[in-house]
């Protein structure tokens, strides 16, 4: 059990100042277009005090607290990818020469502090990982150069069901992050419950002026505020067997039913903090000297994500929300052994019809082909 | 405390490697055969592989290797026009560059075919892909029994690699059938989808791994016939087409059913695909 600490505002705020000394690009929750958002920070003035966030499937809104809490909310549409995994960057340049072409090294990757990372996402930054770590260069560099300051929640939103997925409230035993904290209110005055997650992170914590060691009626506190935090996740989802609920139930007709209702807008995608698909764009200089190649991010949502000659290979919305779903739900674990759904309620908030997965996940097991219930299949997917 | 360095680091190629173009040959009216000159002299690949092309500043496809594997000194693909880089790729001209990744994903079971007789079903450009794979049976032709090549094109002008078809064809130990799917009044063969053809090709389906490679509808029916005749499913393989732009895993177009069929095919056994062929759409 690593040492936990206790800081106040001013030790909060020095764990910023510590990271900017150590050249780290400080970013954070900051209120964007009325909403919760992530973008660079100075200062704890830069975080949403006072603010929550209030949401329900297809709808989230910003209200005013009656405390002063930094980290009174739950998550915006904003996830940490867009830092680790951004949704526009240059993999690779070449410049032309007398014989051919040559690649340009490329620039070091920038190094962020992400300074309030949801346990969810601290999840799914960890299933990002398990994607792309292995194998890619680019988003390899930009994850070792990280910094993850996480902080857990202490209230559920209503589209939340971490509890669920198993990801929060609080970071887990083997979460990786640097430091990790929990915001409680400690005889009337907002306090810091600090831990640090790696080496880095201890060392980061050395630097704090102020600190003192949490006591155990500071402990038991801990306990209790996150035993609340987790009793207040209303929404759940059965996860039970739903790798094989998902697989089975491929030719179901309940599949036209929900695609009746999807836009294909790709939003759930995009908000989405584990969803990782993308795709590139070739370009040239107007003197054809220099070419880039941009990663972007993609969905299974767009029609052209399946084209090949000939046509898409998925034309229909069912056929695509399907995909996604059973990606998320069951083929993931298969890919990577963890499943692609980390419980953020994110694609549920900003789906603009408000389609929930977890109701979806419940409506399939009603209608289950291994019990005989299947609905029937539409002409154009029988 | 789980640690990055748990993840152990196996760096995918994401650069373009340039390759001068020794000769463009048209093939088809629509199709052309690039041999590229590697930087370093060789480029070792197994039949079924394919690598991502790339024209400087146009784009990037991944194209299946069409060459000689016993002939590592250059690569050889067979190119169908169909879009924005193949067009551009029919546009280079001996001496210029092209980038090329890889080469990436799972081969043709030659090893496992060891001993057994060999069914090459091929329709349209999908005779491009097995070429390696025929080239190199041919080049070991005693370790194998009867070696059968079903070839299906959509008519007498649009038949891949005549010249081979007709040196193959002309061999005691190897047998060649042709079928179009529409004639000409000089066409004196077969009329018909290639799958016909499964049924009176020469080989014993108890003792045969076959090789399949063509439109999806096509493998699927031809995969369905020789499994008729016999053929378990694990001894058919089947090579896979699917949206690529990475090649090695990382972008997620790939995905048929749990798996990416840039680095987990293209080439699969019927066995692993077959319930997921019957399903629309996925």
């Amino acid at each position: 059990m690593p040492e936990t600490l206790v800081l106040d505002r001013s030790g909060l705020a020095s764990i910023l100042s510590e990271l900017r000394a150590r050249d780290y690009l400080l970013v954070g929750p900051t209120i964007q277009q009325e909403a919760i958002g992530y973008g660079p920070i100075d200062s704890l003035d830069d975080l949403p005090q006072g603010w929550t966030n209030v949401q329900s499937p297809g709808a989230s809104h910003l209200e005013r607290r009656d405390d002063e809490r930094l980290f009174g909310y739950v998550v915006g549409p904003h996830s940490w990818k867009k830092y680790l995994m951004p949704n526009e960057v240059v993999i690779w340049r070449g410049e032309r020469t007398d014989t051919g072409f040559e690649t340009v090294p490329p620039e070091p990757a920038p190094a962020y502090a992400l300074f309030g990372v949801r346990p969810c996402e601290v999840a799914a930054i960890a299933v990002q990982d398990a994607v792309f770590m292995p194998t890619d260069r680019v988003y390899r560099e930009r994850r070792e150069a990280a910094f993850i300051v996480a902080v857990n929640c202490t209230q559920a939103g209503a589209n939340c069901f971490c509890t669920s997925m198993g990801t929060g409230p609080a970071v887990g035993e083997d979460a990786v992050f640097d430091i990790a904290f929990t915001e409680v209110d400690r005889n009337g005055t907002l306090a810091y419950l600090v831990e640090a997650g790696s080496d880095d992170g201890a060392a980061v914590l050395q630097t704090v002026v102020g600190a003192e060691p949490a006591s155990d009626a500071d402990l038991a506190m801990l306990e209790s505020v996150l035993q609340e935090a987790a009793a207040s996740v209303t929404k759940t989802m059965d996860t039970d067997g739903i790798h094989d609920l998902m697989l089975a139930n491929l030719r179901n007709g309940y599949w036209e039913d929900v695609g009746g209702r999807c836009l294909a807008c790709t939003n759930c995608t995009m908000v989405c903090p584990t969803c990782f698909c993308n795709t590139v764009e070739d370009t040239m200089t107007l003197d054809g000297t220099t070419a880039e190649r941009t990663r972007k991010w993609d969905s299974c949502f767009s029609i052209d994500f399946s084209y090949i000659h000939g046509g898409p290979l998925r034309m229909t919305p069912e056929a695509r929300y399907r995909q996604w779903l059973t990606h998320k739900l069951a083929t993931w674990f298969d890919q990577y052994g963890t499943s692609g759904c980390v419980g953020c309620g994110r694609c549920i908030t900003w789906c603009p019809v408000g389609i929930d997965l977890t109701a979806e996940v419940a409506a399939l097991r009603r209608v289950d082909a291994r019990q005989g219930l299947s609905v029937p299949l539409p002409e154009v997917m029988a | 405390m789980a640690t990055l360095t748990e993840l152990t680091p196996k760096l995918a190629p994401m650069e373009p490697v340039p390759f001068v173009v020794r000769s463009i040959r048209d093939e088809l009216s629509d199709t052309f055969t690039l041999e590229l000159d590697p930087p370093d002299g060789v480029f070792e690949f197994l039949p079924g592989q394919f690598t991502m092309l790339y024209v400087f500043g146009i784009g990037e496809v991944p194209i299946s290797v069409s060459g000689d594997p016993a002939q590592p000194s250059t690569l050889v693909q067979t190119i169908r026009g169909v879009g924005a880089v193949t067009y551009a790729l029919r546009q280079v001209r001996p001496g210029d560059v092209v980038g090329v990744r890889g080469p990436f994903g799972t081969e043709w079971p030659l090893a496992e075919a060891d001993g057994h007789d060999i069914v090459f079903v091929a329709g349209g450009i999908g005779l491009a892909p097995l070429r390696p794979a025929i080239y190199s049976v041919l080049a070991n032709r005693q370790r194998y029994g009867k070696v059968v090549l079903l070839y299906g094109a959509r008519s007498p002008s649009d038949m891949l690699f005549t010249q081979e078809l007709l040196e193959w064809g002309g061999r005691y130990d190897v047998d060649v059938l042709i079928t179009v799917d529409n004639a000409d009044r000089q066409w004196r063969g077969a009329v018909g989808v290639v799958t016909k053809l499964v049924r009176r090709a020469p080989f014993d389906p108890h003792d045969t791994v076959a090789m399949v490679c063509g439109p999806e509808v096509m493998m699927r029916f031809s995969a369905q016939e020789l499994e008729g005749r016999g053929v378990p499913q694990h001894r058919i393989h089947l090579s896979m087409e699917r949206n690529m732009k990475c090649g090695i895993g990382l972008c997620g177009h790939c995905q048929f059913g749990g798996r990416f069929v840039c680095w987990q095919g293209p080439v699969f056994s019927y066995d692993e695909l077959a319930p997921l062929l019957l399903v629309k759409e996925v």
